[in-house]
């Protein structure tokens, strides 16, 4: 190539100036186009076309054995009255609406924690990152005996301060409250993102407005959350999206009840596509999915404006 | 933060016992929070490798033991003989091999044509780069799924690594960010020496980016190794199943309170390990992988 290359540009360097530069201009364009054409040919077959075919398939009935029935918009009338559609969405929601405000609290309080000249930190840090680096399906079993209200960490340690513990995951009322709570222990992506943002606060912010008497907790709502609201926007949007993921836990520890308690979006939609072989819902699922992440981010993005401080104006 | 104040020499000696000791009692306090968070933290984990070495006739003691007696290690033993784990974990290795190489390659080559190339609607097909990286795959599930199927790929290990070859929309975006931070200087005299494209990639930029490869080789790594819903849904016959699989197999036919969860605990240790390991030893080329996504995002 490099060999072809040098010849082209020797040839061309005899011409005028502007048909040469042109000619660069085109050859530069067409090895633009050679280097992204994994991208393009993946983004065609991997994303635009199962999008498409997706769209096609939520108005058909197809269990892949026969070929599949159109039904125009049977799917999209039955999803909207289902039951478990509702629940789904539900245990989806309020999953969302607590856990990831939860979480993205609890991350900007542990890096705040983290943010400092201690002895010791890296470690702090590695402890803290530590179970977000385990497996997800390792996760879920062993929480899963965690939560075991017999033999379980939780209530045995309840049970030292003679509190009885609740069912956990077999109680309706207790297995989303509980995978919640677990959603606590595996918060180090966004606890790392925060750190990354709060090493861009000028330490002299928080000096003077200690000495201007703000105690800790004033200058963490004052100056910090200001100042790292874009890490927050980040956290919040993926947070968000990683909520309408959720699949590995409800599936290998509730398989997503007790009574549909823990049946999240995906879980549902991996259930109406792969046990019940019904596609053409499970597209119309996924379609619904797609509707609500972009809503919801556009939502987001409008919203951000008001309270994402960018240091260095306008957000590129 | 706390020890700022610049204090007159004269005044300090005036200080009393109390205020000397309390300029330190902020960095007290906060080792003593992150002690007790480390504490909650680590227990689960601790639990977990607890259990795993436990005694089957003292899994259910109350209090429980924290340092099992006796301390079981053929508990191992008998959790990886009880399947076929060395089968599970070539399978996996073999996924995560061929995932690491095919996102970091093809992205490689991806995020140089974005970042140096110019070619007329290259900046529309980035922002479609980013748009897909907020996109769920379960999006597209379904009908990724039936072309695969089409392609009499279900129950082979292909669908979980092909696509990766057509690069990572994560990895192609950080790996611009660090190819836009390399001066264009340094292509350009290579350029003028005659070197081309392809040249440029592999010979000046891929020295000036490696610590963002390392990250996107350990990224690429753990989500390969960790990967659940992919083999769930691609792979059917045991003999091709991922240890994610595997472990969650292991446990299905058991019900809560069956004394086999020493066994369980075991395998999952085991499972977890690689990653574990390879996050302590290469700790601060991903924390940096993750920072540079969060600031840029």
């Amino acid at each position: 190539m490099s060999l072809v290359g040098q010849k082209l540009v020797g040839q061309q360097m005899e011409r005028a100036v502007r048909p040469r530069r042109s000619s660069l201009a085109r050859r530069e364009a067409w090895e633009g186009y050679l280097f992204i054409s994994p991208w393009i040919v993946g983004f065609l077959v991997f994303v635009a076309g199962p999008m498409i075919a997706s769209i096609a398939l939520a108005f058909t009935e197809w269990n892949l054995l026969s070929p599949p029935r159109w039904v125009g918009l049977a799917n999209f009338q039955a999803l909207f009255t289902d039951p478990l559609f509702w629940q789904a969405l539900k245990v989806t929601a309020i999953y969302a609406a607590v856990a990831v405000p939860l979480d993205l609290f609890a991350a900007l309080l542990l890096a705040s924690l983290l943010n400092q000249k201690l002895r010791g930190i890296g470690a702090y840090r590695t402890i803290f990152y530590l179970p977000t680096i385990l497996p997800g399906v390792v996760t879920a079993v062993v929480w899963r005996w965690i939560f075991n209200p017999e033999i379980g960490l939780i209530n045995n340690l309840l049970a030292l301060f003679r509190i009885p513990g609740p069912l956990w995951l077999m109680s309706p009322a207790w297995a989303l409250p509980a995978l919640i709570i677990m959603s606590l222990w595996t918060i180090g992506t966004a606890t790392v993102i925060f750190l990354g943002g709060l090493q861009g606060v000028p330490a002299e912010l928080h000096e003077a407005a200690a000495i201007d008497g703000a105690g800790p907790w004033r200058r963490f709502w004052r100056i910090t959350v200001p100042l790292v609201s874009p890490s927050i926007f980040f956290n919040l949007i993926t947070g968000m999206i990683g909520a309408f993921q959720v699949f590995t836990l409800p599936y290998i520890m509730t398989g997503g009840g007790p009574q549909n308690a823990t049946l999240f979006y995906v879980l549902y939609l991996y259930e109406n596509a792969f046990t019940y072989g019904k596609m053409g819902y499970a597209s119309a699922m996924a379609w619904v999915l797609f509707v609500i992440i972009v809503v919801l981010t556009v939502i987001q993005f409008r919203l951000s404006r008001r309270w994402v401080y960018y240091a260095g104006g306008e957000a590129a | 933060m706390n020890a700022t104040f610049v204090t007159p020499r004269a005044k300090i000696r005036s200080l009393s016992w109390w205020t000397r000791v309390s300029r330190y009692l902020p960095g007290l306090g906060a080792h003593l929070v992150l002690m007790l968070g480390s504490l909650v933290v680590l227990a689960p984990v601790a639990w977990m490798v607890s259990m795993s070495l436990k005694d089957v006739n003292h899994l259910f003691d109350f209090p429980p033991q924290w340092i099992p007696n006796p301390i079981r290690w053929d508990n191992y033993v008998r959790a990886l003989t009880a399947m076929p784990f060395w089968r599970y974990a070539l399978n996996t290795i073999f996924v995560t091999a061929m995932s690491m190489i095919g996102s970091v390659g093809s992205s490689l080559v991806i995020a140089y044509g974005f970042a140096r190339l110019r070619f007329p609607g290259r900046d529309q097909l980035f922002l479609l780069v980013l748009a897909t990286m907020m996109l769920p795959f379960q999006v597209t599930m379904v009908p990724t799924f039936i072309l695969f199927r089409y392609l009499r790929w279900v129950d082979t290990f292909l669908p979980l690594f092909v696509p990766l070859f057509f690069g990572r929309a994560f990895f192609i975006f950080l790996l611009r960010q660090f190819f836009l931070s390399v001066p264009k200087e340094l292509d350009e005299a290579a350029r003028i020496d005659g070197c081309s494209s392809w040249g440029i990639l592999t010979r000046i930029l891929v020295p000036q980016v490696k610590p963002a490869l390392a990250a996107l080789a350990i990224f690429s790594f753990i989500w390969a190794w960790d990967d659940f819903m992919h083999p769930l849904i691609y792979i059917n016959s045991s003999a091709k199943w991922t240890l994610t699989l595997a472990l969650n197999g292991f446990q299905s036919p058991l019900e809560p309170g069956a004394p086999v969860i020493h066994l369980m605990m075991a395998a999952s240790v085991v499972v977890a390990l690689p990653p574990v390991l390879v996050f302590f030893f290469a700790q601060r080329y991903f924390i940096q992988g993750v920072v540079v996504s969060g600031i840029k995002g």
